[in-house]
């Protein structure tokens, strides 16, 4: 599923990144790398964009960017 | 304020370089890992720090004397997360780093700042900056919050790993600098041969994230418990109704505090200066030298200085803002707005920032990766509110709107009004933005990613600072710029001797502007000051106060009721709102011309807001002189 789909209280593993390269290796220094746990944590008043915790750090991203993130949904973390 | 915004910058000189000594040594890091604050503490120098990613977007010069190696040159770079970055503020760094900046000297050492907080993913850089192979010491800053909250980490294994020496500090507390000082004594002498080392792929994400995984695994890193606060905090202040709600309630208390606190202790300064004037004045004797002095200088200096303490609030409740963490929530909550304008949320940073002065927001749109959006930003920020505009509101809004109640104690009809000529300037920003992306500087929006740091209590001693540093420049500007201005129109309102001030050489060139401005409900007093206001909005104050100081009509009022008597409602408005929109600051426009690197930008900009300007002063007059 693509990240944006992630209910907000829920955890997921981040399985690869449809973005071009520029975006990509930027969200990857961010923490979005394969294989990281990824919680959707709260959506901003507007309903868009959400903010993940990815890492240790928050990070808010549009709907529009990580549509392109796909992950699977995962039980650890989640609540 | 003209020059409320040049940075200190240290000379460096260009001595010769001698092989294998340090000379010049540079911080590196990621964002919002505070190298600032290092720097700041490093050098005694004071550049802005605050708690968001991105407040550097431009090397920083000074000398190491905080740890007694003043020959030692430290350069403060803006933060990158890796050395192929696009945004402008990250290419400044990369290429000081390269020694690839020109004036620049290139740095032989380097201090790699990492936020502890958050070790496994910022060492992620200490990759593509080992590589470098300069002499190296790594940085874990924050270290005493890591350990308050449960954090570890072995720094002994990771010097070993890296093969340079890491010491924990706290920037923020000044402790561990010493480590610092002895890495510098050390390598000051000419450097061993370096251990090799194993460095992931360059350039590749990928490998720097299992290299920097392998690492701190083996270093037992340990990630501290992030503050749950943080999260509680957010629940409340970017709540789907809390959110805006508390927002609004904030932006209307502090207009009210601004009012209801400033005004009161800028009226009794007022009174001071005054009667400071008066008594000097007694000691004079009547004669030409108490007018130039006090009818012409002091009365011009003292309008605008007068306003200091409601500049000093304003200049705290930014500083709340950009040390608390709350801006780049406030960048959040705007994204949707700014989407429909075709600009990124990241652009709402600056825009709140020039709330204070336009000149660092400016410089501060070099995090916006986008070239275009940035050019959109650049263009539309002088019509935020800047702190210099406040003067002139703050005049003519007690000299003209009564202090009625609106909200019971809470919120004024004064309030409310300076309130309108905020939104008003806000809304202009957002109309010409959308107005600037549909047309001349159309481009997809890049995407928006950005950190939400944790929120921190703003410090006293940072806030102290702000407020000395901005106070300092806002007494300087009045006893400079002011100063001369109200210096020269003096002479010039004297001039033919014995004539009377319509008469002056400054009565003839207002009368001779009064044709145009007439239509706006000015008279010529208000066009001199117009056109004084060119170099800086508040000198418009000073003038005003040296002009009604030399016309002996008013010369015994104090500056609210010479105006009161002089001015229309409408006209009085107008003025506002041809100030709310008007581009008057040579610095904004000389900086605009720098971070745009053409004539075109400013100059366009320049014509657009004064005939903006006049043509919404035009309406006001109008509408104000029909309806009120």
């Amino acid at each position: 599923m693509a990240l944006s789909e992630l209910k907000i209280g829920r955890s997921a593993v981040v399985e690869g990144l449809l973005l071009p390269d520029e975006i990509q290796h930027h969200l990857m220094h961010m923490g979005f790398m394969p294989e990281t746990l990824v919680r959707a944590v709260r959506r901003a008043p507007a309903g868009d964009p959400t903010v993940y915790a990815i890492d240790g750090m928050e990070v808010a991203l549009r709907r529009e960017t990580a549509q392109w993130i796909s992950v699977r949904e995962s039980e650890e973390g989640s609540r | 304020m003209s020059d409320c915004c040049t940075t200190a910058t240290v000379e460096v000189a260009s001595t010769p370089r001698i092989a294998g000594k340090i000379q010049t040594v540079a911080l590196i890091g990621p964002p919002n890992s505070g190298k600032s604050t290092l720097f700041n503490r490093l050098t005694g120098l004071r550049q802005k720090v605050a708690n968001y990613p991105g407040v550097t977007v431009e090397q920083h010069y000074g000398k190491l004397s905080g740890i007694d190696r003043g020959d030692l040159t430290l350069i403060d770079l803006p933060g990158i997360y890796s050395l192929s970055t696009h945004s402008e503020d990250a290419r400044v760094a990369v290429d000081v780093l390269h020694g690839k900046m020109p004036g620049a000297p290139a740095p032989d050492a380097v201090l790699l700042v990492l936020d502890s907080l958050h070790l496994q993913r910022q060492l992620m850089l200490a990759a593509p900056i080992l590589s470098l192979g300069l002499p190296t010491l790594v940085l874990l800053n924050m270290s005493d919050l890591m350990e308050t909250r449960g954090g570890e980490v072995d720094t002994l294994a990771l010097a070993q790993e890296l093969g340079v020496p890491v010491a924990k500090i706290s920037a923020a507390r000044g402790t561990g600098l010493d480590a610092i000082k002895h890495f510098l004594d050390k390598k000051s002498e000419p450097a061993a041969a370096k251990p090799r080392l194993e460095l992931p792929v360059v350039g590749n994400p990928r490998s720097y994230r299992q290299w920097a995984t392998g690492i701190s695994t083996r270093t037992k890193y340990k990630a501290p418990i992030s503050s749950s606060w943080t999260r509680k905090l957010d629940s409340i202040l970017l709540g789907r109704v809390t959110g805006p709600l508390l927002f609004l309630i904030v932006v209307f208390g502090v207009f009210q505090i601004v009012f209801s606190v400033g005004l009161p202790v800028s009226n009794a300064f007022q009174t001071l200066l005054n009667n400071a004037g008066t008594q000097v004045g007694l000691l004079l004797g009547h004669g030409w030298l108490e007018s130039l002095l006090i009818d012409g200088i002091w009365k011009g200096v003292s309008a605008v200085l007068v306003f200091l303490p409601q500049i000093l609030l304003l200049f705290l409740f930014v500083g709340i803002l950009e040390d608390s963490g709350y801006l780049a929530r406030a960048a959040l909550i705007a994204d949707r707005v700014m989407r429909h304008i075709g600009l990124n949320g990241k652009a709402f940073i600056p825009l709140l920032s020039a709330y204070a002065c336009a000149v660092p927001a400016i410089m501060s749109t070099r995090t916006i990766e986008n070239k275009r959006d940035r050019f959109a930003t650049i263009l539309v920020t002088p019509f935020m509110t800047c702190s210099a505009r406040l003067p002139i509101y703050m005049l003519m809004i007690a000299a003209f709107i009564p202090n009625k109640k609106l909200l019971g104690d809470f919120f004024g009809l004064q309030a409310a009004v300076m309130l309108s000529l905020y939104v008003l300037g806000f809304l202009a920003a957002l109309a010409t933005a959308r107005l600037l992306k549909s047309s001349i500087l159309k481009a997809s929006s890049a995407p928006f990613i950005l950190e939400l740091p944790q929120y921190r209590v703003p410090t006293l001693r940072s806030l102290g600072l702000r407020l000395i540093d901005r106070g300092t420049v806002f007494v300087r500007q009045a006893g400079t710029v002011i100063l001369c201005v109200t210096l020269v129109l003096w002479v010039l309102s004297h001039i033919p001797f014995h004539a009377d001030l319509p008469g002056s050489i400054i009565g003839h060139i207002g009368q001779w502007i009064e044709p145009v401005i007439k239509p706006l409900g000015f008279n010529w007093k208000i066009g001199i000051g117009l056109l004084s206001s060119v170099i800086a909005r508040e000198v418009i104050v000073g003038t005003l106060g040296t002009l009604y100081g030399a016309d002996p009509a008013t010369q015994s009022l104090n500056l609210q009721t010479a105006l009161r008597h002089d001015l229309t409602l409408g006209g009085a408005m107008a003025l506002v709102v041809f100030f709310a929109f008007a581009m008057q600051c040579t610095s904004t426009l000389a900086i605009v011309r720098r971070e745009t690197n053409s004539w075109r930008w400013p100059a366009l900009q320049f014509t657009y807001m004064t005939v903006l300007a006049y043509v919404a002063a035009f309406a006001t007059n109008v509408l104000v002189s029909r309806f009120f």
